[in-house]
């Protein structure tokens, strides 16, 4: 009888702490992936490491500095103190496409950019996320009809993950679309990782 | 000095440049508009410049405007010595543009007359380096800004 309490309790203990459950206030996406299993010398975490890398790359997306018209204000606005979205792991803007994860399509995309927009794609190293940022990197949004120059959205030129509408969208947009993003890497269903676990 | 003022002056200016009374008129935003024929326009440009109670030395905005019967360049001039502005405005034949140039006046009037002319199609004689300035290679004789302006592959119409 004791001993059939004791397990019971052991069960119910293992299931309240099951997951690694991030400290209230957290958002959901910040929790690790995996089990603890409590031993009593400590725990034995069981986990994919699918998850626990896709975790990791989530939590350290490096944008790169690329703006191209005043969707790039609110783009720095986020990055500065008020909006702050290293607070979420978006740390470092990188200047580099060599040293970047995720690249903010931030402003007008005209057909003069297009192929060095392409070219920074390349440079970059794999895994890599794009976000476009507007309605002219989503669409060409108010340059769509009778103009000569702006491309159509930005994934005319290079797969988009997330899309965010707004002329220019609010700092609080941005940093939804980033999180959301992360979501999507940790769920692993970004076009970059469904590129690369499908044979070619 | 006032705007009256530089009406007077203006009308004393080189006799061979004749415009009209009633082309002199200040705006709302209070610049005085002049028109201009194209052919006196490049002396008329010159006077305003060295003029010593004028002294036009700043171009500060150059640009063209296709109102479909014709077009109309539009000159901004200061001067940062005496602070007073005009604008001059000078009337072009739609299907021959032609106007002198400026940029031996003003410099910078070189850069403004190649985007005029990329844009506009706009020939300004006697240019040092009339070629595209923003607009890639292939554009030349396509005028983007005009506004009969087709381009079946880029363009929505709406």
């Amino acid at each position: 009888m004791t001993n059939e309490k004791d397990i019971n309790k052991e069960i119910s203990k293992s299931e309240a702490s099951g997951r690694v459950s991030p400290p209230s206030g957290e958002p959901e996406g910040a929790s690790f992936p995996g089990e603890v299993h409590p031993t009593p010398t400590g725990g034995v975490l069981v986990t994919a490491i699918d998850d626990v890398i896709n975790w990791a790359r989530s939590n350290s997306l490096w944008p790169l500095v690329f703006g191209t018209s005043c969707c790039a204000i609110e783009m720095m606005s986020t990055a500065s103190a008020k909006y702050d979205w290293s607070r979420f792991g978006f740390e470092v803007a990188r200047a580099t496409p060599r040293q970047a994860d995720v690249i903010i399509i931030a402003g007008t995309i005209v057909n003069k950019m297009a192929p060095v927009l392409k070219r920074l794609y390349d440079q970059m190293a794999d895994p890599k996320y794009v976000i476009a940022m507007g309605a002219c990197a989503t669409s060409g949004g108010p340059f769509f009809y009778n103009t000569y120059s702006v491309v159509k959205g930005a994934d005319h030129v290079i797969p988009v993950d997330v899309y965010i509408a707004g002329c220019p969208p609010r700092p609080e947009a941005l940093l939804h679309a980033l999180i959301t993003l992360q979501k999507k890497i940790k769920s692993g269903l970004t076009r970059e990782q469904i590129r690369m676990t499908k044979p070619e | 000095m006032t705007n009256d003022e530089l009406k007077i002056k203006l009308s004393e200016l080189v006799p061979p440049i004749a415009f009209e009374e009633s082309a002199v008129q200040a705006t709302p935003d209070g610049w005085l508009n002049v028109s201009v024929e194209p052919k006196d326009w490049h002396e008329f440009a010159k006077s305003l410049k060295h003029h010593p109670e004028l002294r036009f030395d700043y171009l500060f905005c150059e640009t063209c405007v296709d109102w479909k019967t014709h077009l109309t360049m539009v000159y901004h001039l200061e001067s940062t010595q005496h602070r007073h502005i005009i604008v001059v405005k000078s009337k072009l034949d739609r299907n021959k543009p032609e106007i002198e140039t400026v940029s031996d006046i003003w410099k910078t009037a070189e850069f403004h007359e190649r985007e005029v002319y990329e844009l506009f199609g706009v020939n300004f004689l006697n240019h040092p380096d009339l070629r595209l300035l923003i607009l890639p290679e292939g554009w030349e004789g396509r005028n983007p800004l005009r506004k009969d302006f087709e381009d079946a592959i880029n363009m929505v119409k709406l």
